[in-house]
């Protein structure tokens, strides 16, 4: 379950996050979902991967014919 | 008694009447004046005017589409203060730096290729290429030609003049180097480095025998008569390609508050550079998907568009490139195979 926003690292309790959540659909999660932690990712043409130190990498594809 | 003459001012001229003729007619492109009626074309001839431009890049272009993946071999931590740019070190962004490896890049080209691109462009977030990223890349491109059939491209900065050679001398068949931003304006996006400097290095790719890409970033306060004079200046410079990117407010960024620019300046910005540039590649690049959205992405290739970069861009996310396919499909204009690349 997601406790921080993807987008700016803040926690989800503490607002709308209207911003955040029309940001995500042209940006990959730039803060760790569990521990708010700014991760490292790499975009590449049809996927994307975000590493937290603490909490590992997700890899998501972006691509429906890839 | 010296006879006054009555001043004769010729009647102005409607410049969609002029540009037809001069641009698609003769395949002249438009003056820096000429470029600012354009873009103070008023709303309701602006269908109009895109007609024209769509008639100019294919009197000049031909129907063909060029397709292109691009990846960020080295992201994040820029020492440039360019206000636009999420990946400048100066900025408070929330981009942290990442190098790309040689599996994950030649994976990018060939799902780049998968899709029928022809091109795909290695990108850095430098200032110039050191030693370090300058050996990345001699692997890199010997990786991805012993692998997958497609171009290579590359975007490092400002380059030395032994380093545009070497780099030709590799393979790389084409450069980017954006002047961003009309040199009036430079001084207000960048001031780590100078207009001048991108345009000696654009000089210098030309002369390596690289063709140049050289983009434009609008949207970022210039004015109309500021994105003419872009437009003109990069009818100087003639370019292969103009990357034509739209201004995606980025966080942290001096930038990052400003408004997203409005579609129909957006249109109106793509047919004045098609008129300004009858025979260049005149691309999508970033920031479409936010400002022109599905409609306006559709009008703006049949208003002088003719390059697409499918699939994600360099720390942002673009459209499932099976729908720009499709929607090219739908248009009828054929993607631009390799063999007609090469």
């Amino acid at each position: 379950m997601s406790t921080y926003c993807g987008q700016c690292g803040l926690s989800l309790a503490g607002g709308a996050h209207e911003v955040c959540r029309r940001r995500a659909e042209l940006e990959p999660p730039r803060y760790c979902s569990e521990c708010g932690r700014r991760m490292v990712v790499q975009v590449t043409p049809d996927r994307w991967t975000a590493r937290c130190a603490a909490h590992g990498a997700t890899t998501v594809s972006t691509w429906t014919g890839g | 008694m010296v006879k006054v003459q009555p001043s004769v001012r010729p009647a102005r001229q409607d410049i969609v009447a002029v540009a037809r003729e001069q641009v698609l007619g003769r395949g002249e492109p438009l003056t820096e004046a000429q470029l600012v009626e354009v873009l103070q074309t008023p709303d309701g001839r602006l269908g109009e005017l895109l007609v024209l431009a769509h008639e100019v890049r294919m009197r000049w272009c031909g129907p063909e589409v060029e397709v292109e993946g691009i990846v960020s071999l080295k992201t994040g931590g820029c020492p440039e203060d360019c206000h636009f740019c999420g990946q400048s070190g100066q900025f408070s962004s929330p981009v942290r730096s990442v190098w790309l490896n040689i599996p994950e890049l030649v994976e990018a080209a060939r799902q780049t290729r998968a899709t029928g691109a022809t091109e795909f462009c290695i990108v850095a977030a430098v200032r110039g290429p050191d030693e370090r990223l300058m050996a990345q890349l001699r692997e890199g491109v010997k990786a991805i030609r012993a692998a997958v059939d497609i171009q290579i491209a590359a975007s490092l900065g400002i380059l030395t003049r032994q380093q545009a050679g070497e780099l030709a001398g590799l393979g790389v068949h084409r450069y980017n180097h954006n002047l961003e931003t009309a040199r009036s304006y430079f001084p207000q996006v960048v001031t780590t480095h100078s207009f001048q400097e991108r345009w000696d290095t654009c000089m210098l790719v030309k002369e390596s025998g690289m063709e140049l890409c050289c983009g434009a970033l609008v949207g970022m306060g210039e004015t109309t008569r500021q994105r003419a004079e872009l437009a003109a200046q990069l009818g100087e410079l003639g370019p292969y390609e103009v990357p034509l990117n739209f201004l995606n407010p980025r966080p942290g960024t001096p930038f990052g508050d400003l408004p997203v620019m409005a579609t129909r300046d957006a249109l109106r910005t793509i047919a004045a550079f098609r008129l300004a540039l009858p025979r260049t590649v005149l691309r999508y690049a970033g920031g479409r998907e936010l400002t022109l959205g599905d409609l306006g992405t559709r009008d703006g290739l049949l208003g002088g568009i003719n390059a697409v970069i499918v699939g994600n861009y360099l720390t942002t996310l673009g459209r499932d490139p099976t729908k720009d396919l499709a929607l090219l499909a739908d248009m009828q204009m054929p993607v631009k195979a390799l063999n007609a690349a090469l």
